[in-house]
């Protein structure tokens, strides 16, 4: 008997994933796609809730969520091809123009 | 059965996960993420959400993986970026420390989440599909008109951004830039 606590312990080893891709990876691109395995895991957990609770809504705002990622992606990939064109790297080391 | 379902995609969504952490070319991270969506595609499906399962198939593994993949054709960036051994990688370190302790955490608190029972609000004879078209187009009319405004600002957005030619610098040329 699968029960909604199976659903919200993947969501959240998916989400720590996230959370490990973007503290340890020092590629902009690979840290936009850690981000998005965050966002990811949300949907799962709203989806999860959805399903076990009988209300649509979680699955309304799963699409809510998806149009900020793709926002949040094309934004981002253009910002990483702006430094790219800039600087010649995209590790985020490297970029630190702005920091004091 | 729905166990057994439940678990096998469990398993191959969490391996493509960690391959897509720890892989080291941009191209394979990409492509185990594209196989992460797919996962999570079957479990919206066991879930019996099947429109979030279309669109998660297409706009996610079809639309937005793609879009990764451009740029990193475009920019010619798969190689990997050499992970330094100096402070930066043992702070690293810390944060990968956080975020398991982050897990063991959240998943204590939610092996005691137990939904608050909620009014339901039934459908009769309808398909997901039409039950979330029907509360998209009325109760969640206004959100549903302010994402397309945020939609068009990241359009606008992302060809501004991209197309301003910038003065290359590359890392080092000149000295570190203030």
């Amino acid at each position: 008997m699968i029960t909604l606590q199976h659903y919200l312990v993947l969501s959240t080893a998916l989400f720590c994933l996230g959370v490990i891709g973007v503290m340890f990876r020092r590629n902009l691109i690979i840290i936009l796609i850690s981000l998005e395995l965050m966002l990811n895991s949300v949907n799962l957990a709203f989806v999860a809730f959805s399903r076990f609770i009988g209300n649509i809504e979680g699955q309304i705002f799963v699409l809510f969520i998806m149009v900020v990622a793709a926002a949040e992606v094309s934004v981002g990939l253009a910002i990483a091809v702006a430094v790219f064109k800039r600087q010649g790297t995209i590790n985020v080391n490297d970029v630190n123009i702005m920091k004091w | 059965m729905e166990a057994v379902i439940f678990y096998a995609l469990a398993v191959f969504t969490l391996v493509s996960a960690t391959l897509v952490v720890t892989l080291h070319r941009p191209i394979h991270n990409v492509l185990f993420m594209v196989l992460t969506m797919i996962g999570l595609a079957g479990l919206f499906v066991l879930l019996r959400a099947e429109f979030i399962a279309m669109v998660q198939l297409v706009v996610y593994a079809g639309a937005i993986m793609v879009l990764f993949l451009f740029v990193i054709m475009l920019l010619n960036l798969d190689e990997p970026i050499v992970e330094r051994e100096d402070a930066q990688s043992r702070r690293s370190w810390f944060g990968v420390a956080i975020a398991v302790y982050l897990f063991f955490l959240l998943a204590a608190v939610m092996l005691y989440v137990y939904p608050a029972p909620y009014e339901n609000v039934s459908y009769p004879g309808l398909t997901n599909t039409q039950i979330i078209a029907k509360e998209l187009f009325t109760t969640y009319l206004l959100p549903f008109e302010v994402a397309s405004i945020l939609l068009l600002a990241a359009i606008v957005g992302a060809v501004v951004l991209a197309k301003k030619v910038t003065r290359r610098v590359g890392p080092g040329a000149d000295g570190p830039a203030l």
